[in-house]
C-alpha cells in the first residue's frame, strides 16, 4: 500500500546540518493501523509530512497506492492530497466556520457540488458522532469533539490513507481513549490505512497493529506491537514499553515482599495474547490443591490481545505446584520460576 | 436656537460639507480596503515560508509601502497633483481628494492587514494545504475569513485616520467639514463654525467606531 525507499529529509542549519529523517525504508499494508513512536525530536513529525509532501524530502521515494508521491507535480500532488485525510494534534479548524462548514469544506476544495455536500456532510456527522452539533463553532466544543470534526473533515473525500500527526496529545485519557477507538471504528468500517506518530505507548498498545520506534530521523526497531513489547531489542524501545508496563524498581520492591514467604515459590507469569480471557489463575486454583496468592502484576489489552506479567505466590505440595505449572505452560501463557522457597 | 448660538453657520453649506465628508472618507475607505488587502496580501505571501515566498518582491513591495507611508499627507497631495489632474480631469472637490486619500492610507492599511494575515493559525493553513487547497483557496477560504476581525478592526482605525485626511485635504480646497472649517469659519473669524465643525468631525468618528467595534465583534467566533 504505502512503500518508503530511502527517504530523507535534511534541514539547512548552521553550524550543522539537522537530519530529520535519515535513509527511512518501510512498508506498510493496505487496511492496518500503524504506528511511529519517538521522543520529540526523533524525527516522527517530519517523517508524517513526507507522506502528503507538506515537506519535501531531500531524496528518497514514496509510493501510496502505486503513484509516486514524491515526483508529482503539483496539481496532480493536490488531488492526491484529497485521497490523504490528515488530523492534527491542535485539530487546526478554521474557528470561522461551523461544524457543517468545517467538514464542508475539503468537499469543496474537490469541487463536489452543495447538494452532495451537505449529504456526505451529514453522513460524515453521524459516523464520527456529533449530531446535534452541526451548527456550534469550534470555541464551543470540547477538545474531543474538536478531534472528531477533525476526523469527519479528514475522511470527507472517502481517503484511503489517514495520517494521525500526534491526534491525541492534546487530549486528556477519556476523550483520548474514545478518539482512539472511533479511529479503530473507522479503521475496521471503512478499511481505511491508518499511520499515526504518537509519543504515548499506550496509543500503540491500544490501538496498532504494526509499530516502528523511530529514534535520530532513523527506524530503531519495528514489528508487530505484540511483539515489541514482549521481546524490546533497543534501550529506547525498552523505555517506551516501560511506559506502559512500569519498570524494573518495582520487581526489586517485589524482592522484599518475597522474603515474607516461607515455602512455596514465586512466579512470574507472561501473557501473550489471546489466554487472558480463559481464567488461568482460577482453573489453576480450583483443579489443584494449592494457595494462589496475586502478588503484583499489570496486564494490559492491545489489538491483537492481552500482554503483561503477573507475579504469584503459589504454595502447596511440590507435586501438586508442578502439576499446577505444567498446566499453566499447556496454556500460551509463559511461566517463569522467579524464586523458589525451600 | 441654533441659529442664536451659532449665527454664521448655514445649515445648506454646512449639510453639503456634512455630505462631502462622508462621500469623501466612504468612498477612500473602499479604495483603501481594496488596495491595502491587495498589498497587505502581496507582503504576508512573499515573505520568508510564505505562499509565493520571493525576498525580491517582498523588499519591493515593502519599499513602496514604507516610502509612501513616510510622506506626511499634506505633502503628498500636493505631490499628486499632477497624477490627480490627468485621472480625475481637476485638482479641487471632493473627487480630487480621492486618489491622495486613497495612495495616503492604503500603505498604513497594508501594514495593519499583514499583521492580520500573520496572525492566522499556520496550521490551518496547513491543514488546508493537506487537503489539496489551491493557493487562491487558501487566500480566499483561510486566510482572509480568518483574519476578518482583525482586517475590520483596522479598517476602523483607517478610516478615522482617512477622517483626519479629508480635513487636511479640505484645507486646500478638497470641500468637506474640514474646508468649511477654515475657509468660512478659521479665515473670516467665525469661530462658531470652527466648533460646530469639529463637534461634527468628532460624531463621525465615533460612528466609525461604533460600527468597526460592532462589526468586529458578531465576526469574531473565537
Amino acid at each position: 500500500m504505502i512503500s518508503i525507499r530511502g527517504l530523507t529529509k535534511v534541514f539547512p542549519a548552521k553550524p550543522n546540518n539537522i537530519m530529520a529523517v535519515d535513509n527511512l525504508d518501510l512498508e506498510i499494508n493496505k487496511g492496518e493501523i500503524f504506528g511511529v513512536i519517538g521522543y520529540s525530536g526523533a524525527g516522527k513529525s517530519t517523517f508524517i509530512r513526507l507522506l502528503n509532501r507538506l515537506e519535501d524530502p531531500t531524496s528518497g521515494q514514496i509510493t501510496i497506492d502505486e503513484h509516486d508521491i514524491t515526483s508529482m507535480p503539483k496539481q496532480q500532488l493536490r488531488r492526491s492530497r484529497q485521497e490523504i485525510g490528515m488530523i492534527f494534534q491542535h485539530f487546526n479548524l478554521l474557528w470561522s466556520r461551523t461544524v457543517r462548514e468545517n467538514i464542508a469544506f475539503p468537499l469543496e476544495i474537490a469541487g463536489v457540488p452543495k447538494r452532495k455536500r451537505l449529504e456526505r456532510v451529514d453522513e460524515l456527522i453521524e459516523l464520527v458522532g456529533l449530531s446535534g452539533r452541526e451548527d456550534a463553532y469550534p470555541a464551543q466544543l470540547s477538545g474531543g469533539q474538536k478531534q472528531r470534526v477533525g476526523i469527519a473533515r479528514a475522511l470527507a473525500n472517502n481517503p484511503k490513507v489517514l495520517l494521525c500527526d500526534e491526534a491525541t496529545s492534546a487530549l486528556d485519557p477519556d476523550t483520548t481513549d474514545s478518539i482512539l477507538r472511533l479511529l479503530v471504528d473507522i479503521n475496521e468500517k471503512l478499511g481505511l490505512t491508518i499511520i499515526l506518530i504518537t509519543h504515548e505507548m499506550h496509543v500503540i498498545r491500544k490501538i496498532c497493529h504494526r509499530v516502528a520506534v523511530m529514534e535520530a530521523g532513523k527506524i530503531a526497531e519495528q514489528g508487530e506491537v505484540l511483539d515489541v513489547f514482549l521481546h524490546p531489542q533497543q534501550p529506547v524501545t525498552k523505555r517506551f514499553v516501560e511506559q506502559v508496563m512500569g519498570d524494573k524498581d518495582q520487581e526489586d520492591s517485589l524482592k522484599i515482599l518475597m522474603e515474607n514467604y516461607q515455602k512455596g515459590k514465586v512466579l512470574r507469569l507472561h501473557f501473550l495474547g489471546e489466554t487472558t480471557n480463559q481464567a488461568v489463575i482460577s482453573q489453576v486454583s480450583k483443579q489443584f490443591d494449592v494457595a494462589v496468592n496475586i502478588l503484583q502484576g499489570k496486564v494490559t489489552q492491545t489489538q491483537k490481545g492481552a500482554y503483561g506479567t503477573l507475579f504469584i505466590h503459589i504454595d502447596g505440595e511440590e507435586a501438586e505446584i508442578e502439576k499446577a505449572i505444567d498446566y499453566m505452560e499447556s496454556t500460551s501463557v509463559e511461566v517463569e520460576v522467579d524464586i523458589d522457597v525451600k | 436656537m441654533l441659529n442664536e448660538l451659532f449665527p454664521n453657520v448655514k445649515p445648506d453649506d454646512l449639510w453639503t460639507a456634512i455630505e462631502e465628508t462622508f462621500y469623501m472618507t466612504l468612498i477612500s475607505v473602499i479604495g483603501t480596503i481594496i488596495l491595502g488587502i491587495l498589498l497587505g496580501l502581496l507582503l504576508f505571501l512573499t515573505a520568508k515560508d510564505g505562499l509565493w515566498q520571493s525576498k525580491m518582491l517582498n523588499f519591493l513591495v515593502a519599499a513602496v509601502v514604507n516610502i509612501f507611508r513616510a510622506i506626511p499627507f499634506i505633502i503628498l497631495i500636493l505631490l499628486l497633483f499632477p497624477f490627480t489632474d490627468f485621472l480625475m480631469g481637476t485638482i479641487r472637490g471632493p473627487k480630487a481628494a480621492l486618489p491622495a486619500l486613497i495612495i495616503g492610507s492604503a500603505p498604513f492599511y497594508a501594514r495593519l492587514a499583514e499583521i492580520a494575515l500573520r496572525e492566522v493559525d499556520k496550521g490551518v493553513v496547513e491543514a488546508a494545504k493537506a487537503m489539496g487547497a489551491k493557493t487562491h483557496t487558501i487566500i480566499f477560504k483561510v486566510l482572509l475569513p480568518e483574519s476578518m476581525p482583525a482586517l475590520v478592526s483596522g479598517i476602523t482605525v483607517t478610516a478615522i485616520a482617512l477622517i483626519g485626511y479629508t480635513a487636511v485635504a479640505g484645507v486646500i480646497g478638497a470641500g468637506g467639514l474640514g474646508d468649511f472649517a477654515y475657509f468660512y469659519g478659521f479665515q473670516r473669524r467665525d469661530f462658531d463654525v470652527v466648533f460646530v465643525c469639529t463637534v461634527l468631525i468628532v460624531i463621525i468618528v465615533f460612528i466609525f467606531q461604533f460600527i468597526g467595534d460592532f462589526v468586529a465583534n458578531k465576526l469574531d467566533k473565537r
